[in-house]
């Protein structure tokens, strides 16, 4: 009996809505081993999960918060990081996660995840990058490598794509990395360590999109695996000026940033509740 | 540190006013954006919110700072932002999901002259079919119209305490003069001050649907933090707060929803009536507009025309059988607004052919003067 309910319960079922499962996501789709990694450094990290909230935008990966047995909150397109910089402002004592896609963290949700970064507002935002829009079945995204074709770019992506890594850097994010889902113990490390600091911490996540983006660019799920494996180079602590994701030469993976630097929160209450007698 | 209730006879302005009924009101997050005429909300903000333990914030733009104020309230936190037109129209998105999670949160529109820049800094009543029908779907929305400083104060508690009660975003549609306007505001004890709180839920954590609805048709509100582990979505949902896609579970939501307003029109509608007892003529008004209206009607009264006022201190819900019960029993119905015709619509169409409906307006930039109503109460009555 004890043996059958063992083989019944995965470790991580405590924080998966189970009454929710099936997911929605295709065979093949790299989305799933993201969550697992993050469910797993959730645990691990030693953070108060009843005080943690994920919050997501719209698309794909934006369904993981709504697979996670914590406080979710599923979005507008785009608007996960204002809304979580609400919500940790709203009340300081929650552990703030946002899990969302490229193409509403980066394309729609642009402005605020620049702004996010800039203020080192206190949370932690998960994108799983698969270079286009899974969800409305395979369009260009502003993750989407040149010359791709997709939906919306039948003969060939004309744009070049944003080297996340560099924007969120260039934005004042504190803590910065990208793996792929074939590396999915640094991955997880990489989440943990995100969990337990302080300030605006970014991880990528490269996942296929078998069914929007593989299929039109000859690439299978394994492909892409493969790619990962074979083309991958960890380099933690490199200049994110410095890191490629060329299908061709590469892609930079590893930890870039991850320095100290007061959060929106810890200036605010040094220099904004003081008497405003004061300040006039 | 100053009180959280400034008690005592002020001389402010209507944004002064707003925003120190949102601190009365116990609002403790406010997400900004700068616009004219609304800005002045948020500096006040900005400099005394932090003294009552809340936090301001300026963000990117006014789509964030609608977004901010939604997650601030799933935090559990009191909250608000003021804009005018253009960010009006930007907030319209975060407002829909506001409606749709039930999150009570307070929006202040201090209306300008558009359609798009317009006039920045003169007033209009031109959004009121935007706070109506600004974002898309189908839902019901109360929004109130301040005329003066004083009710600045005033119906921002009542707004917060509406929402808090409803769990729903409510909107304060004002305009560029009653929010610049100085006037002398008196601010009560804080005792004197009724505040409403969202309703909080009972029993095992574990068994909490989050969109369960009491009785009333509202369901108990738990923040993020408290051990709930509810999941919240823009997405037609089931009680749990799970995801639906059927059109019998959206048809069940979305009529509990607009029923939380429609189900309780005589706790939220509030209007003004002046010299409408023995009254021929009803003119209908809201806001600054208001103002103009009220000295028109003791104008025409000199003149020996039977002139009366309703002013709406509630635009939406829509005083619908107050309407139609005035139109049975006047001769005609003048809507006084700064616009080309929005509220008036309605009033013609809640006069059900009863009486006439006539329309004194312009789209915008100035106050309508007593002097132009009073022309037409005269060419009417003859």
């Amino acid at each position: 009996m004890t043996k059958r309910k063992n083989q019944l319960t995965h470790p991580l079922d405590s924080l998966v809505r189970t009454d929710r499962i099936p997911h929605i996501w295709c065979p093949g789709c790299g989305i799933g081993t993201a969550f697992s990694a993050c469910l797993i450094a959730m645990k691990s990290s030693g953070i108060d999960l009843q005080k943690t909230t994920m919050v997501s935008g719209i698309g794909c990966s934006a369904r993981v918060p709504g697979y996670t047995n914590l406080d979710s909150y599923h979005t507008t397109h785009g608007r996960a990081i204002p809304f979580a910089t609400g919500m940790k402002l709203g009340n300081p004592e929650l552990n703030v996660v946002v899990f969302s896609g490229d193409g509403d963290l980066f394309a729609i949700g642009g402005n605020h995840f620049i702004h996010g970064a800039r203020r080192n507002m206190d949370i932690t935002v998960i994108c799983v990058n698969n270079l286009n829009y899974g969800m409305t079945g395979g369009q260009v995204a502003a993750t989407t490598p040149s010359m791709s074709k997709t939906t919306t770019t039948p003969m060939g992506n004309p744009e070049p794509p944003f080297n996340l890594p560099l924007l969120a850097f260039a934005s004042g994010a504190t803590y910065v990395a990208r793996w792929t889902i074939l590396h999915t113990r640094e991955l997880t490390k990489s989440i943990e360590e995100a969990l337990q600091r302080r300030g605006f911490s970014f991880i990528e996540v490269l996942a296929p999109c078998p069914t929007g983006y593989g299929r039109r660019n000859r690439e299978r799920p394994l492909d892409s695996l493969r790619f990962y494996q074979e083309k991958s180079i960890v380099k933690n602590d490199a200049h994110p000026a410095d890191i490629i994701l060329d299908y061709q030469k590469g892609i930079t993976l590893g930890t870039f940033v991850n320095v100290d630097r007061p959060t929106f929160t810890d200036i605010y209450e040094k220099t904004c509740r003081l008497d405003p007698a004061a300040c006039m | 540190m100053r009180p959280e209730v400034l008690t005592g006879e002020h001389f402010l302005t209507g944004d002064e006013a707003c925003a120190e009924g949102a601190l009365a009101a116990g609002c403790r997050f406010f997400g900004a954006y700068p616009i004219t005429p609304a800005t002045e909300i948020a500096e006040h903000m900005a400099l005394h919110l932090p003294e009552v333990g809340g936090t301001f914030i300026q963000m990117e733009d006014e789509i964030a700072a609608m977004a901010s104020v939604l997650g601030a309230s799933c935090a559990g936190a009191k909250s608000m932002t003021a804009t005018s037109g253009p960010g009006f129209s930007l907030m319209m998105e975060n407002l829909g999901l506001g409606i749709y999670t039930e999150t009570p949160c307070v929006l202040v529109n201090v209306q300008r002259a558009g359609p798009s820049t317009g006039l920045p800094t003169m007033p209009a009543q031109g959004d009121m079919m935007q706070a109506r029908w600004g974002s898309h779907g189908h839902y019901e929305i109360i929004a109130l119209a301040p005329s003066s400083p004083q009710e600045m104060f005033y119906q921002t508690i009542t707004a917060f305490n509406l929402s808090e009660i409803f769990r729903l975003p409510v909107l304060i549609m004002a305009d560029e003069v009653t929010g610049h306007l100085s006037e002398k505001v008196v601010i009560p004890e804080a005792a004197a001050i009724k505040l409403q709180t969202r309703k909080l839920p009972k029993g095992r954590k574990d068994r909490f649907k989050p969109f369960q609805p009491g009785p009333d048709g509202i369901p108990p509100m738990a923040a993020a933090g408290e051990g709930y582990g509810i999941h919240v979505t823009g997405l037609t949902h089931d009680e749990r707060g799970y995801p639906v896609m059927s059109p019998d579970a959206h048809e069940k939501l979305v009529a509990r929803i607009v029923g939380k307003i429609r189900n309780n029109l005589h706790r939220i509608i509030e209007t003004e009536s002046y010299r409408l007892d023995d009254a021929e003529i009803a003119l209908i008004s809201y806001g600054v507009s208001a103002r103009s209206s009220l000295a028109a009607v003791d104008e025409a009264r000199e003149k020996g025309i039977k002139a009366g006022l309703l002013r709406l201190i509630t635009v939406w819900p829509f005083p619908e059988e107050l309407i139609a019960s005035l139109a049975k029993r006047m001769k005609a119905l003048v809507t006084v607004e700064i616009n080309l015709g929005q509220i008036h619509l309605e009033v013609e169409r809640c006069s059900r052919g009863q009486c006439p409906a006539f329309l004194v307006g312009h789209a915008g930039g100035t106050v309508i003067s007593p002097d132009r109503i009073l022309e037409s109460l005269e060419a009417i009555s003859k």
